[in-house]
């Protein structure tokens, strides 16, 4: 058995109707722990209003090695970023 | 006994059990065994120097004499500290220094919610600052004492050995005397021997889930919060805490 506490993938809502954001990881024995100790760590300074936490064994992330097929087919793709729209200016910032 | 003196002598009790507390924890900053742990005990210690701040700050002022919060935590010496003895331990390892905490923020967490209803609105006012923290600060030490005392076979003897060694100190919270009967009468704060059922449900509770034993004596060591007598080890405290002021009398950042 490793005497390592397992790491923890800490996220961090700042305001309510934000989402939460990565903010960094840490290590905890259990969940409950982890939500205290990303409370010490990370929400100090007043910082959130929400903190998840998920170990980070359970996440599951693309290969750097994949990044020719999986990103550059939209490189050319310009026309998939809305910007071809005119905005009313009282519409303010989107 | 004057009242002004007996508020004084129980915000110094306040003060001083805070100020104690909180520098010991600050002993472990930077050697913790995890860095999450450091950090967490770092944030304890600074919010209990922070209520100290208050407290002492309160007692300066009902004082009269001009002391600042400053004076009283760096020029006073060991006689005239008022903290109980459980407070001025030394940390031990890790466990122990868990233990203490959870032993005294479950009567901290019981104090404060009866301070909020002070008559003295200024001490109702500290405490209803403090009891946020203090509310934070129970649940993570009784946390970490239901983690380890349920843990392994090895951290469950450590946690036992701690209750077994702080629990003596357990009973001089709950002490009363003249100084207590002043701000019972005043409607100041609550009798200390008042709060006792309350701890012994919540750290029975606590301390059943961390599967250890409550020691069966009630016997209690005491002399800290009337200021009789200090264990040998505050003045050791003292001497690292207070040298900065001793040495370069009113240096200032």
């Amino acid at each position: 058995m490793s005497k390592e506490w397992p790491l923890w993938e800490i996220f961090i809502r700042g305001q309510h109707g934000m989402s939460h954001r990565h903010v960094g990881s840490l290590h905890a024995p259990d969940e409950e722990m982890a939500i205290k100790n990303a409370r010490d760590v990370y929400t100090r300074r007043n910082e959130g209003v929400s903190i998840w936490v998920v170990e980070a064994k359970h996440i599951s992330a693309s290969s750097p090695e994949e990044k020719g097929p999986l990103y550059e087919p939209s490189n050319s793709k310009v026309y998939r970023h809305p910007t071809f729209f005119d905005i009313p200016e009282d519409v303010g910032h989107m | 006994m004057q009242d002004q003196d007996a508020l004084f002598q129980f915000l110094l009790r306040m003060g001083d059990n805070t100020l104690v507390l909180g520098h010991r924890v600050s002993e472990w900053c930077g050697v913790s065994p995890v860095l999450e742990e450091d950090i967490a005990l770092a944030n304890t210690a600074l919010d209990m120097i922070g209520q100290t701040q208050f407290w002492l700050g309160l007692a300066g002022e009902v004082e009269g004499k001009g002391r600042t919060a400053d004076d009283l935590a760096f020029l006073r010496d060991v006689w005239d500290f008022r903290n109980v003895l459980l407070v001025e331990l030394p940390n031990g390892d890790f466990g122990q220094t868990l233990m203490r905490q959870f032993l005294f923020d479950a009567w901290a967490s019981i104090m404060l919610g009866h301070l909020m209803t002070s008559t003295d609105k200024r001490v109702a006012d500290i405490a209803e600052k403090a009891s946020k923290e203090v509310a934070y600060h129970v649940e993570r030490s009784a946390g970490t004492v239901v983690g380890l005392g349920d843990g392994t076979p090895e951290s469950h003897a450590k946690m036992q050995a701690a209750l077994d060694l702080l629990y003596p100190y357990v009973g001089e919270l709950f002490e009363s005397d003249d100084v207590d009967a002043a701000m019972v009468s005043a409607g100041i704060a609550p009798d200390p021997a008042s709060l006792r059922d309350a701890y012994d449900a919540l750290i029975e509770r606590v301390l059943t889930e961390a599967t250890l034993t409550v020691p069966a004596s009630k016997f209690t060591h005491k002399g800290g919060r009337t200021g009789y007598m200090h264990t040998e080890h505050l003045g050791h405290m003292l001497t690292q805490m207070q040298w900065l002021q001793r040495a370069y009398p009113g240096a200032t950042w």
